[in-house]
This record gives C-alpha cells, structure tokens and sequence, in this order.
C-alpha cells in the first residue's frame, strides 16, 4: 500500500474581499500514521490552514489559492467537496456546530455521513458501530447528541468522521471548548486513531496535548509557517514566545528551574517525561 | 476497500440497526404514516376555513382533532400550546368583527363610541372556531410526529435530501434558539440586565438579547456549512436510509380519500352550496 501523505507546495490563499493574503508560500507534508500539531497566535493563520488542507477553502468559503497541493501524489484541485470529505476528515473547534441537529439519537448521527455517501445500508451501519467502538462511545449510541456534554460532543463529531473513513484527518482546535478531561479523551482518541494508521493535523493553543500526542509541530505566524521539526525541539525552541505561543508546562518548569539554579539531572529526565 | 480507505475494520460483533432508531410511536395514531397525519392536519385546517356556519367547524374539531388527540394522549398538551399559538391573533379578530362588523344592526353592547353587535358576536365565533381549528390541527400534528420522521418518509418518496433536510432543521432551529436565548438571558441578567417588572422593562430587557441571538445563528450557518460538506453532504443523488416509517395502502387509500372531499367541499361551497 502507497504510504499516504497530504502535501502543499507553495500554497498561498486569499479570503474573498480580504485586502491581503491569509496564507504565504506554505509548504507541509503529511506523512502515514503521523500527528502533525500546528501553534500560532490568534488570527495566525492556523484555522486557515485547516481549510486549505481539508479542501473547504476554496471550494465552500470562496476566496482564491495558488500554489499546489496533492493527496497521495494526486493533485486535488479539481475534485469536489464530497470526493474530498471521503479521503479527509475535517473537524472543528465548536462540537455543537458539527452535529446535524436533525438525529435523535448518536448512533444516527455518526451514520449522518456514510448515509450521505449512498452506501449499501449494512455497510453504513458496520461503519458507525466499528467508528462508536474505536472511540469507546458505542454506550452513547442511543443518547440524544443535543444533550451530551462538550468533550462527548466533540467525541461524537470524531466518530461522524471516522465513519466516512478518511485516510487523513484535519482538526481545528478540537478541544478548545473542552474541559481537561474532555481534553483527555480526544487527546487518547487521536492517539489511537494515529497508531491505526490515520494522519492528522491538529490545529492546537494547548501545548501540553501537542507535545503529549504529535511527532512533529509546525509554528505559523502571519500566514507563513517559521518552524517545523521534531515536537520537543520546536515546543522547546526559545523563539516561541515571538510567535505568541506559550511553552508546554514541563518546558516551563525546566526553564524556571534552571533559572532558580535547581538544574538537577533527575528533575531534567522527568520534566522531559512529561 | 475503496482508494485511501483507512480504519477500515470492522465491529467486534456483527450488529444491526439499533431498535432506537425508528421507534415506533407510544399510540396508534402517532405510528401513523407522517404523510398520512401531515395530510389529515392540512385538509382540516382548509376544510375548517371552507365549510359554512358555525357547527360545522366545532363538529370537524371534535373528529379530526380532539377525538385523535384523545386517542393520543396529548391533549392537554394541545389545547395548551394550540391555544398559546392562537390566541393573540383569534382575540384580536374577535374583538375587531365583535365591534367594527359592517353593516350590523342589533347592538349587544355600546361602549362609548364602539358597538358589540349580534351579527358581529355570529361571525367573531366563526371566525375563532376556524382559527382554534387550524391551530389545533397544526398542534396535534407537531405533538405526534417526530421531524425526522417526516423527512425520512418525504426521502424515501424521491424528496431532495436537501429539501427534506432544510424542512427538519428549520424546525428543530425553533427549540435550539429558544435555549440559546435562555442562555443569552441568563449572562445578561449576571451583567445587570434588568428583565422583569413592568411591561416596558421587560421589553427593553429583551432589545439586547435579540441581537446576540440572531447573530450568533448566524455565525454558525458558515461553520454548519463547513461541518455538513465534510460529512459529503453535497454529493449529489439520494442518500441511503435506515429505516422508513411504514405505510400501508389503506392509509394511502385514506389519503386520497380526504383531498378528494376536500375538493368536493370546496366545490360545493364555490357552487352555493348553503352554509
């Protein structure tokens, strides 16, 4: 099987009627199984990134792009929406904005998608129990989606995803509405996705989780991204502050015991374990 | 596996579609087909407005709308929210044609410069049965039938997805604005929001809610957009269902029945048949 990567070469993208360009010269790569974070202060171009990558700016959003971007080696400009919400997943910060609002139960609503696609009836169903169970949420199948908590909601947008059964996935501050323990389980729910095989993008302020869950993070400010690497060198790379982007907790506290002149070998080794 | 198919696998046991999904309804005549009941309600809030005279109305209310809504089990709910949906308007249509009928010459009651007469009391009744009529039909559709149950009998008879999607979700925007501006109120009234006392602070009190209610609706149409595009929304055809609420053909043969005398009566009235 051809390793699956989602790549952009030189994307630039402008909002409809927007004086100046949202993104510059963008380049990025998607790798199998990898979990890509993306940083950036407010209004960095994060959320924008999100849309370009999954397809929904242009094609929904309007506004015009350059640049090149393929999926698998194949260039996407051409293929609608609903081709392209087969092969990426696309979720977003506020969970109750991606419910459909017209299913009564869980269960209905995370076969919103696969009922979409006009697939054969036992498939669709196959395809919601297999995306509850790999979420662990099949108990909520019968629950009305309106009244779960956020972090559930948010877990239950997720499996609507995964039904569609997309190699990729982009997410756009997923846990931003969420609680820590809400935070928790879509933090697990990635991993395991990423260790299934799935490459995500994961648009975050939450350091803590990108360092927690991501191979490599990407910094964007002002529409151009200024670092990428390895999550522990760029989370650890002292420009981040530049960028508006606070450290994880555990940089911090190195940082503020070294300082404090408490640069201890075992306090350094457990920081780094988180 | 299609191109890209990742997570593939498969559930740990092989399980059907849940007994949840289409629950039947909890009576006889909530488990009738949507489009049967969708039917019933229009013809009886046309009917009312057609047939003449006073009985008429109140004898078609009784066996269209109270007599089903009793089998149902919902009628204090009906009388309740038929009742708050028409009374604004059937009071003041009753008071206008109770006092300002033209042409009236028994006079019930002067009051000052306005007279209530006997033709205007004949037809101000008229006229409030036919609006409790449409009302009260409205009502006990809306109590019996699930949105969703509709839209998924419309699909399976060849409605656009999208069409039948629109219907449902501008129905179900009612009760999720209505909690959105609960919430609203609440974070107003943390901030000082003054929204009890007279008739004219409430009003003022509800000026600077309205605006963060509709915006905010607003501002989630883009994202609710985006949301139902990922989830190939837009892919053109019919979707697959899960289920369909049943029909039979002495439904369909019942159907057909009431537009059929719906459209002899309102032949006959246009023929002078007497009110």
């Amino acid at each position: 099987m051809a390793v699956l990567t989602i790549s952009l070469a030189g994307v630039g993208y402008r909002y409809a009627g927007a004086t100046g360009p949202a993104l510059l010269d963008v380049d990025l790569e998607l790798a199998e199984g990898e979990v890509l974070g993306l940083v950036g202060a407010s209004e960095a171009g994060k959320t924008t990134l999100c849309l370009v990558v999954s397809g929904l700016a242009p094609r929904t959003v309007g506004g015009q792009i350059r640049g090149r971007i393929t999926l698998d080696g194949e260039d996407v400009d051409a293929w609608p929406m609903h081709r392209l919400s087969q092969r990426i997943g696309t979720g977003f910060q506020n969970p109750a904005t991606q419910l459909s609002q017209v299913t009564s139960s869980v269960f209905e609503e995370v076969a919103f998608g696969p009922m979409n696609l006009a697939l054969p009836r036992d498939e669709v169903v196959a395809r919601t129990w297999t995306a509850l169970e790999s979420l662990r949420i099949d108990d909520l199948a019968d629950r009305d989606p309106q009244r779960l908590s956020g972090g559930q909601q948010q877990l239950v947008a997720l499996a609507g995803l995964l039904a569609m059964r997309p190699g990729h996935l982009v997410l756009d501050e997923p846990t931003a509405q969420l609680d820590p323990a809400g935070t928790r389980l879509v933090g697990d729910a990635i991993e395991r996705l990423a260790a299934d095989g799935a490459s995500i993008l994961v648009a975050e302020q939450k350091t803590d989780l990108l360092a927690a869950i991501c191979s490599r993070v990407a910094v964007i400010d002002a529409g151009r991204v200024a670092l990428v690497g390895p999550a522990a060198d760029v989370l650890a790379d002292p420009r981040l502050a530049d960028f508006g982007v606070t450290e994880p907790s555990p940089v911090r506290l190195g940082r503020a015991a070294e300082s404090a002149g408490i640069a201890d070998a075992r306090l350094t080794e457990a920081l780094a374990r988180g | 596996m299609a191109e890209g198919d990742r997570l593939t696998g498969s559930p740990t046991e092989v399980r059907g579609v849940p007994d949840f999904v289409g629950r039947p309804g909890p009576s006889a005549y909530h488990r009738l087909n949507p489009l049967t009941k969708a039917t019933s309600a229009t013809v009886t809030a046309i009917a009312a407005v057609a047939i003449g005279g006073l009985v008429g109305p109140i004898v078609l209310v009784t066996l269209a709308v109270i007599g089903p809504a009793l089998a149902a089990g919902v009628l204090g709910r009906l009388v309740r929210t038929a009742l708050l949906l028409a009374l604004p308007i059937a009071i003041s249509a009753f008071l206008v044609n109770l006092f300002f009928f033209p042409g009236a010459e028994q006079v019930l009651l002067r009051i000052g410069p306005i007279t209530a007469t006997a033709e205007g009391l004949g037809f101000a009744l008229e006229i409030l049965v036919r609006i409790l009529a449409i009302s009260g039909a409205v009502t006990l559709f809306y109590l019996t039938t699930r949105p969703a149950d509709l839209t998924v009998d419309l699909e399976r008879r060849g409605v656009s997805p999208r069409v039948a999607f629109v219907a449902n979700a501008s129905v179900q925007t009612v009760p999720a604005m209505v909690e959105r501006a609960g919430q609203i109120t609440a974070a107003q009234r943390a901030r000082g929001l003054d929204t009890e006392g007279s008739v004219w602070r409430r009003v003022r009190g509800v000026v600077p809610i309205v605006g963060p209610v509709i915006l905010g609706a607003i501002a989630e149409v883009e994202e609710r957009t985006m949301a139902l595009e990922a989830r190939g929304f837009t892919r053109p055809g019919r979707r697959t269902l899960l289920w369909a609420p049943p029909d039979s053909s002495a439904q369909a043969l019942f159907r057909w029945a009431l537009l059929l005398g719906l459209v002899a009566l309102i032949a006959a009235r246009i023929a002078g048949w007497p009110s």
